[in-house]
């Protein structure tokens, strides 16, 4: 019993429903897990336990009742602090917002809500989402449960370290560059950054308001099939939402890949990719193979420009984004922004400015336009394409931190999937030198069940069943 | 002192009339209400928060584009306008740059084609407040006009001077109305302009540096604020100065222009497509579509009018000021006779609407029908009672809401046509007046119009003249001859 925050969502789900124990047991578990383990990762940010407790007694009030609502019902999850909670404090990681209390929830919170889900806290995040460590944060650092001198990626750090350790049985993250992915790769853990418009991003802080996406970090590929049928969904109050039935995630979980097509982009693996990392993916590749997929050699040259129209696109919308935070009704001055955000803000401000616009904003979204078609026409050819999600395994804290070049090339492999808006995966596939290395899987529009099934079949083939030692 | 030509092109922002806010479902009409009641997390910019573009905000733009004439593009879209003020909460504004919905149409002014560039949609500001709380002085905001629907207009060059700037502003105003797309209420500054204005001495084809007048909110102070802005131009060429480009704000309170901004310090809006919203797209059938459901604009109107019921300009002028009032008479009109156009086009203009006016109401707020009114002029065409007892019977309809015809009867107001009912009154008014009865007999036939009005008098104008009048002469002669 002591032991119950180890479970997936799937084995916690089902314990509820045959009464095997309780929401309040599974809730008091967790929260006892982050009291003991949570002082040496630093995950959260603000744990709720009286919410936590009294979201599981209502939980548990409806099982007794037969009333489960979703696969959610009574599980505890953690939330990146970047979604807005009505009355719960909500910081984006940053000091100009430390005394934020929102009066609204954002949409997939009241969904969670709705579906009697357990909010054991909020965690922590590179200022306002932008970083690729959660070193920005302007809180705390977190530590990856790997190695405790190691970042756990980002800039949902705290949330895949959070999974990674077992504070949570899944978590909610956002995903404007790879902020859902290359932590989920870091630290060891499924996470999975829907179609754009696939998740409401209503109460979700923007950073780049056309990149943003929100995404589900859990402890394999089942479960994240689970967690993403349930906060999916069109939402009146999100004009870039679509109508579109949410289909049963489940369904797709299908043990091999028979007749698969997956395609193997040759600048995936090219020389900025540290050479661990590309051994163990192309294991992984020949594993695929073995299973019943077949590889297909692609090249999609656009991707190198992708760095750079991400660097021009994302920080004008937070240009914008940042303005209402004007001094003068969150009650903090503008000098309280980290660093980082100051320098997207100038970027975006540049990148926007009259003579310039031209030259780089508009020319960015023109060859975005194409960064799109040549995926649009590499999915006429492959099912899914794959590749690693990092080029490096996790690196240390404070090693990139005084380098934001290079932190930002930690997202070259995940920023043009959201520049495309198409769905993706990150899984583990194997340790080098004890931390973890991520599998990406990337489908064409609204194809999340192809990814999750090739995701779903790789783990139940190729179980990674390592846990960081904690 | 040489003459100037004056050129002018204007801003016209109209707030729109839709139940609810511009891209969130708060309600927009909140004039009047407690500071920061109308809001929520979508026109507070709270974290998090996204727009939704109200459709019916969006139809009513289109609509008004193609009542000026405009080119509807099939591919628009919203854009952000970064700019820093605490009444934007956003800190940026949520407005249309390169592709408005509207552009490049027309709108005639009394035979005049002035262009219209553009015409798009955006939302309003909230509006700061300055005040003395506890002895302090601070700036309030309040949020309620956040996120409202508004629609800009901008016209080409064209207008060349305050009064035709005023008459272009009130056609405007006419056609928002027309439209029902805004109730464009002045007092409550549903209306407002900006106006860009310059001259040049006559003779000279180069324009001269253009000053941008900001913040006008009504018709008056427009044609004040251009006339004094020409005249200070003018005073500063004439004593060899140049005139600054800049922006000037119009002081109603001292009738002056300001300078407060200088083409140096003018921001760099920084536009770029508002990602939160998809692009809007039309299809020609629905533009199509909304053109043909255009009602009737004042310009064809009043050329109706004019040919169609031989009225005076005057007359049309008012009549189709407002397009419920051009209703009201149609109605009436056709309830009553065609060639009866000009009497009731009198009745309407210089009765009815004197009364609405001198009670300030509205056409569609008043007691009578147009079917009252008919059945008024009916029982006066048919002589039951007369002109003056008319005009009394038509302010009791308002005060009573009652038709005539129980006015009429219930208050005695027949018109007395009948000798017998007029007899006695005559012999009274004969005895009173022997003097004018003497005047008369001696000649001076205009004492019967004196003994005719006492009459009228005394009957409180309910006697039919004729009938006095024949009656004073057979009672007169009748005397003299019986003598």
């Amino acid at each position: 019993m002591n032991d119950l925050f180890k479970l997936t969502l799937k084995q916690a789900a089902e314990g509820l429903k045959t009464k095997e124990f309780s929401s309040k047991e599974l809730t008091t578990s967790v929260l006892d897990r982050i009291k003991k383990i949570d002082p040496k990762i630093g995950s959260f940010l603000l744990v709720t336990e009286s919410i936590a407790f009294k979201q599981a007694e209502k939980a548990d009030k409806l099982i007794s009742e037969n009333q489960i609502l979703s696969y959610l019902t009574g599980i505890p999850f953690a939330l990146k602090d970047i979604i807005v909670t009505k009355d719960i404090k909500t910081t984006a990681g940053s000091k100009i917002l430390s005394d934020f209390i929102p009066p609204y929830s954002a949409t997939v919170y009241e969904k969670l809500e709705g579906q009697s889900a357990v909010l054991v806290g909020k965690t922590n995040l590179d200022e306002f989402g932008m970083g690729a460590s959660t070193e920005n944060s302007a809180y705390q650092v977190t530590k990856n449960p790997w190695d405790l001198s190691c970042v756990p990626g980002g800039s949902s750090g705290g949330s895949a370290a959070a999974i990674a350790a077992d504070l949570a049985i899944y978590s909610i993250g956002a995903d404007t560059g790879g902020s859902v992915r290359q932590p989920s790769s870091l630290c060891g853990v499924v996470g999975l950054k829907p179609t754009y418009g696939r998740i409401s991003r209503y109460g979700l802080i923007a950073m780049a308001s056309s990149l943003d996406q929100i995404g589900v970090i859990t402890k394999n590929a089942e479960d994240a099939a689970l967690a993403l049928k349930e906060i999916s969904g069109y939402d009146s109050r999100d004009s870039n939402s679509v109508e579109k039935e949410v289909p049963d995630y489940e369904k797709f979980l299908k043990d091999d890949l028979k007749g698969l097509k997956i395609g193997v982009p040759k600048e995936f693996l090219s020389e900025g990719v540290d050479i661990k990392v590309k051994e163990t993916i192309k294991r992984a590749f020949t594993q695929l193979e073995k299973i019943g997929a077949k590889l297909i050699d692609l090249s999609l040259p656009r991707l190198k420009e992708a760095i750079a129209v991400y660097y021009l696109i994302m920080p004008s919308e937070v240009s914008a984004n940042m303005a209402r935070f004007d001094g003068i009704r969150f009650g903090k001055e503008r000098g309280e922004f980290g660093p980082e955000v100051k320098r997207r803000i100038m970027l975006g401000t540049y990148a926007l400015s009259s003579g310039y616009y031209d030259a780089y904003y508009l020319k960015a979204a023109k060859v975005r336009t194409l960064i799109r078609e040549e995926f649009k026409s590499a999915f006429e050819k492959v099912d899914v394409i794959a590749g690693p999600t990092s080029p490096v395994l996790p690196f240390k804290i404070g090693e990139r931190a005084d380098d934001p070049l290079q932190m930002y090339l930690a997202d070259i492999l995940t920023v043009p999937v959201n520049l495309a808006g198409v769905p993706a995966i990150s899984i583990p596939c194997g340790l080098v030198d004890g931390l973890p290395v991520g599998l990406q899987i990337i489908g064409d529009h609204w194809q999340e069940g192809k990814i999750l099934n090739t995701a779903f079949a790789y783990e139940k083939n190729y179980p990674f069943n390592d846990k960081p030692k904690l | 002192m040489r003459t100037y030509l004056t050129t002018i092109g204007l801003e016209v922002h109209v707030q729109l009339k839709t139940a609810s806010k511009m891209f969130c479902t708060n309600s927009a009409e909140y004039f009047g209400a407690q500071p920061n009641s109308h809001v929520c997390p979508v026109c507070l910019g709270l974290p998090g928060a996204l727009p939704v573009a109200n459709e019916k905000a969006i139809e009513s733009v289109t609509r008004f584009a193609l009542a000026l004439n405009c080119r509807i593009n099939k591919q628009s879209k919203f854009d952000r306008k970064n700019y820093f003020y605490p009444d934007l909460p956003k800190g940026y504004q949520i407005s249309q740059f390169d592709l408005p919905i509207g552009e490049q149409g027309w709108l005639e002014l009394d035979g005049k084609k002035i262009g219209i560039t553009r015409v798009h949609l955006e939302e309003d500001t909230g509006k700061l407040i300055h005040a003395n709380v506890n002895g302090e002085k601070v700036s309030l905001i309040d949020f309620n006009r956040s996120g409202v629907p508004l629609m800009e207009i901008v016209t080409e060059p064209d207008i060349e001077s305050p009064e035709e700037a005023r008459s272009f502003s009130k056609l405007i105003h006419q056609i928002a109305r027309y439209l029902e797309v805004s109730n464009a209420d002045m007092e409550k500054a549903g209306m407002r302009f900006d106006a860009n204005v310059s001259i040049r001495p006559r003779g000279a084809t180069k324009l001269g540096n253009k000053v941008e007048i900001k913040n006008i909110n009504s018709f008056r102070f427009l044609e004040k604020a251009l006339a004094y802005e020409i005249g200070r131009q003018v005073e500063i060429l004439e004593s060899g100065g140049k005139i600054i480009q800049e922006t000037r704000g119009w002081v109603e309170s001292k009738n002056v222009t300001v300078s407060q901004r200088t083409k140096e310090t003018s921001p760099d809006y920084r536009y770029f497509p508002e990602p939160d919203l998809p692009p809007l797209v039309f299809e020609q059938a629905q533009i199509e579509a909304l053109k043909n459901s255009l009602p009737e604009l004042p310009a064809e109107k009043s050329k109706r009018f004019e040919e169609e019921y031989s009225l005076d300009k005057k007359y049309v002028r008012i009549l189709t000021e407002d397009s419920n009032v051009a209703q009201w008479y149609e109605k009436a009109l056709s309830l009553y006779s065609k060639e009866k156009s000009k009497i009731l086009a009198n009745w309407v203009v210089e009765e009815l609407l004197r009364i609405i006016h001198d009670k300030n109401l509205i056409i569609n707020g008043v007691p009578i029908e147009p079917a009252g009114l008919i059945e008024l002029l009916t029982i006066l065409d048919k002589g039951e009672i007369n002109q003056t007892t008319a005009r009394r019977v038509l302010v009791r309809m308002f005060e009573t809401g009652n038709l005539p015809s129980r006015i009429v009867n219930e208050e005695n107001l027949a018109q007395l046509s009948k000798s017998e009912d007029l007899e006695s009154v005559v012999e009274e008014i004969i005895r009173e007046n022997q003097k004018a009865v003497k005047d008369f007999k001696n000649g001076k036939e205009a004492s019967i119009g004196f003994l005719v009005g006492q009459i009228m008098s005394k009957t409180k104008g309910q006697a039919n003249p004729k009938t006095a009048e024949t009656l004073v002469r057979k009672k007169i002669y009748g005397n003299q001859s019986g003598s």
